[in-house]
């Protein structure tokens, strides 16, 4: 019975085929580690923000004087609306957690090498889409924070040379952030975002597999084939990665719903305290301060206090601050490295990706806090050992002493 | 099967090219609404427009509130000895010359306005965005004891004089903005536009 239906699919749509491809005969490698699992656990909160977004949808209202009180609403009035936003809201910043601990993985084993340059490429405009995703989305509930965000994250642009304020008229349809901008910064969040990140992520999945997955030696595993013609060091994605990747969503989810039910606002950090204030053009914040996950960017653009070249300071710290999310999508042009992962990689690599790290975390913490002038230093020099790991790359990658790759997977 | 090569390939791709060319064209037509309908709106428009005031009746030492764009913008007739006294207090000022582009060109001047004795101001405190209050009164004030005349803000005390110049060691870093304006003859005012920049 099972058979005749699946006979009945198979002469219409290539759905045996697929299966196989995508998961009975996926040649996973058997020397995945940890760090693979942050991309089976994104899929799994694209889920959950889809989802719960869409229950928000049904109660939210996207005008500047009935956003602020639908938020209420939905948090008071509907049944289990607080878990449904809390849900939303926790999920934005596990999906930066969960993405920067992929990047990092991919950097790490070098998955960015040919041939996984447009797999890196696609996953960076997954990147660059949260991104997108999580100022819009801020801005929705219309609280202080909510506006203000808008106002200086809007304002970079009219610091763009001859065109920036008509630019920012345009972007704003109107002559101040206003209700107008709210209107389209709910449809981009709501539709067009989503729609391109599914798509994106689809892509960046079939090219997975088109390719394979890399490993923690950075190892062709297809060199090594049994008679059947599959690759000695894999292992059919499912049933093993699928188990085992079952058991780490139930971790994860442990800590994701702790989260959710007893530090739903992070410690002010995830839900800022300022946004259960109503939006007020007429009143600045005191200390006005984004999502944790963007917080290495705004003090990369607080970090510029110069002009330089006839342009203006804002202008060029807008520069420095986008140049900071675009320049990972250089990354497999600028490693020249004869290796992929960091384990047979030299001493300089090492030393500029632990550099890289903890650039990136001294950033996101002194993004967080207000600027002091001693601070304004740090938040300069760390922005340059931040591009330092890009930039020098072509350089310590190709003149480093590197390990010799072994041919197979190493376990233990 | 492959195709059969075209009997002629020039005519085949000039086809091909004037099509693409006509399509192109449709496409970019196509995106004008969509490019426009970013633009404010008409009724954005409306309420964006610039702001009219008659200045005919203020008195020396008087002020007027005109709203602009959603924002008080404060309109300042000094008196004679308040013009005079301009330059009096320019080490208490933290930007006397107005070196910070918070004002159109034809602001940048002493008296930080497009006519001498007329202040046009944005009643925004570059703080954290109160409305400064006009204290036009010399001498002793509750917050100042050689006061000259200009702007307090009773929000976190930051002092700006009579052409909105801010004083050093407050929390304000910048004097207020002046906003575009011209004056359409002596007595009329309009907020919001630059007129014929001279």
């Amino acid at each position: 019975m099972v058979t005749k239906l699946m006979n009945w699919f198979d002469d219409r749509l290539p759905l045996t085929a697929t299966i196989e491809r995508h998961l009975t005969k996926y040649p996973a490698p058997i020397n995945m580690n940890i760090w693979y699992l942050a991309g089976v656990l994104l899929v799994v909160v694209l889920v959950i923000q889809l989802a719960s977004g869409i229950w928000l949808l049904m109660n939210y209202e996207p005008t500047a004087e009935g956003a602020f009180a639908s938020i209420q609403y939905i948090m008071r009035d509907v049944k289990y609306g607080y878990i449904i936003r809390y849900m939303h809201t926790t999920g934005a910043s596990a999906f930066f957690a969960l993405i920067f601990l992929h990047m990092f993985r991919g950097m790490m084993y070098g998955s960015y090498q040919k041939p996984r340059e447009l797999l890196w490429v696609l996953g960076w405009i997954t990147y660059f889409l949260l991104c997108a995703l999580g100022f819009t989305g801020y801005v929705l509930p219309w609280g202080q924070m909510s506006f203000w965000a808008a106002q200086v994250i809007m304002s970079l642009f009219g610091s763009i040379p001859y065109i920036g304020e008509d630019l920012l008229t345009w972007i704003r349809g109107d002559y101040l952030i206003s209700g107008i901008t709210l209107n389209r910064l709910f449809a981009f969040h709501v539709v067009l975002l989503p729609l391109a990140l599914i798509a994106v992520v689809f892509v960046h999945i079939l090219a997975l597999h088109e390719v394979g997955s890399n490993n923690p030696d950075g190892v062709d595993v297809k060199k090594f084939k049994d008679a059947d013609g599959v690759p000695l060091d894999t292992k059919p994605f499912f049933p093993y990665d699928v188990m085992h990747d079952l058991y780490a969503i139930g971790v994860f989810l442990i800590f994701f719903v702790a989260i959710m039910f007893f530090y739903p606002d992070g410690g002010g950090y995830v839900i800022e305290y300022v946004n259960y204030e109503a939006a007020d053009n007429l009143k600045t914040p005191e200390h006005i301060v984004p999502s944790w996950y963007y917080t290495p960017y705004y003090a990369m653009l607080r970090a510029v206090t110069f002009p330089l070249f006839g342009l203006t300071a804002k202008f060029l710290g807008f520069v420095v601050m986008a140049a900071g999310i675009a320049i990972f999508v250089a990354l497999p042009w600028l490693d020249r490295s004869p290796v992929k992962s960091i384990k047979y990689k030299g001493i300089y690599s090492k030393f500029f990706l632990a550099l890289f790290v903890v650039s990136f975390l001294v950033l996101g913490y002194l993004g967080a806090v207000p600027s002091t002038p001693a601070r304004t230093i740090a938040a300069q020099i760390f922005t340059v050992c931040y591009f330092a790991y890009f930039l020098l790359m072509p350089i310590y990658s190709k003149y480093e002493t590197c390990k010799p790759v072994p041919d197979r997977v190493q376990l233990g | 099967m492959q195709p059969k090569s075209p009997p002629n390939p020039g005519r085949r791709k000039f086809l091909i090219s004037a099509t693409s060319a006509v399509g192109a064209v449709g496409v970019a037509g196509a995106v004008v609404p969509f490019i426009s309908a970013f633009n404010p709106s008409a009724a954005a428009e409306a309420a964006g427009a610039p702001a009219v005031a008659d200045i005919g009746k203020l008195a020396p030492g008087e002020m007027i509130i005109v709203e602009w764009r959603g924002t008080p913008i404060y309109v300042v007739k000094h008196s004679d000895e308040s013009i005079q006294e301009i330059d009096k207090n320019l080490e208490r000022l933290a930007d006397p010359n107005s070196e910070t582009e918070v004002q159109p060109d034809y602001a940048k001047n002493k008296y930080r306005s497009r006519k001498p004795g007329i202040s046009v101001l944005s009643a925004v405190c570059t703080h954290l965005g109160c409305a400064p209050k006009y204290y036009p009164q010399l001498g002793v004030v509750d917050f100042d004891s050689e006061w000259q005349g200009g702007f307090f803000c009773p929000c976190h005390g930051s002092k700006f004089d009579l052409a909105g110049r801010v004083y050093a060691g407050v929390p304000a870093p910048d004097n207020l903005a002046v906003p575009p304006h011209y004056f359409k003859s002596d007595d009329i005012l309009v907020i919001g536009e630059d007129g014929d920049v001279a």
